[in-house]
């Protein structure tokens, strides 16, 4: 790491992680991100860990999160307005 | 859906949003996504019917600009080292790795851990973490959908992911010492 790069603590990490994952980080900061990552196991386990919760909550939905009756309904109300659907 | 007071309208609702999205297609112009528009109609159908409904909370939600939050840290300060110690802004208390995450993320009780996390955060982070990570909206959709800009979008997404990321660790810790 030169003398130049901003040097970051877990402290700081923890609160730009979102930014980082999100891409909307300056390149300076991305780089001094990167080698702390690369020499600090609790960071990057701390991203690691972030990853997992944001897959976690893409797998909450699913197709049948819609009760039945109101699929019923709208299947209806569809088919009347659409009357040569199958 | 903070809108209204229960369960059953907000079923309501949601069908009243497709019903309004079933006619009303012909008129959409693709100036946003369609989701963002499906989305807007939803949020137009819950704010009409929880002013009828007269039990729903006020729109705070327009409001509380300090609900982003922007003092309050990730995680609790004793999670690292202070001033005094060898090295300042490190970790006291790094996280510990999570075991088979994959898995247990899977099971039936991470599901309510995360649901119920995602429901005890503040109105604006938890619909920004709703469409954003649950929905897979863009980070675009999100801030035509709810009127937020870039910057205020991220930080509530952050709040939010973090404090569901802490209640996810209390679960993977719970589950170590059992």
């Amino acid at each position: 790491m030169s003398e130049n790069e901003p040097q970051i603590t877990c402290r700081d990490l923890v609160e730009l992680v979102t930014d980082y994952l999100e891409g909307q980080i300056a390149a300076v900061e991305q780089h001094a991100i990167d080698d702390h990552l690369g020499e600090c196991p609790g960071c990057a386990e701390y991203v690691r860990q972030m990853r997992l919760t944001i897959q976690a909550m893409r797998g909450l939905v699913s197709d049948e999160a819609m009760f039945p009756q109101t699929r019923d309904e709208l299947m209806r109300a569809f088919s009347a307005l659409h009357p040569s659907y199958p | 859906m903070q809108h209204v007071p229960s369960r059953a309208v907000a079923e309501e609702v949601v069908q009243d949003t497709w019903l309004g999205v079933i006619n009303g297609i012909e008129r959409f112009e693709g100036r946003s996504s369609l989701r963002t528009w499906i989305y807007r109609i939803l949020l137009n159908n819950a704010r009409t019917r929880g002013v009828r409904e007269k039990r729903t909370l006020p729109f705070s939600y327009f409001r509380r600009r300090s609900e982003e939050g922007d003092d309050e840290p990730a995680l609790d300060a004793d999670r690292f080292q202070g001033r005094r110690n060898a090295h300042p802004g490190g970790w006291a208390r790094p996280p510990v790795e999570w075991s088979s995450p994959e898995e247990r993320l899977a099971s039936d009780e991470a599901r309510t851990v995360l649901l119920e996390a995602i429901a005890a955060l503040p109105p604006r982070q938890r619909q920004v973490i709703t469409l954003r990570d649950v929905q897979g909206f863009s980070s675009e959709e999100v801030r035509n959908a709810l009127d937020v800009s870039e910057t205020n979008q991220r930080v509530l997404l952050h709040r939010g992911r973090s404090k569901v990321r802490a209640a996810l660790e209390g679960y993977f810790e719970s589950g170590d010492a059992a």
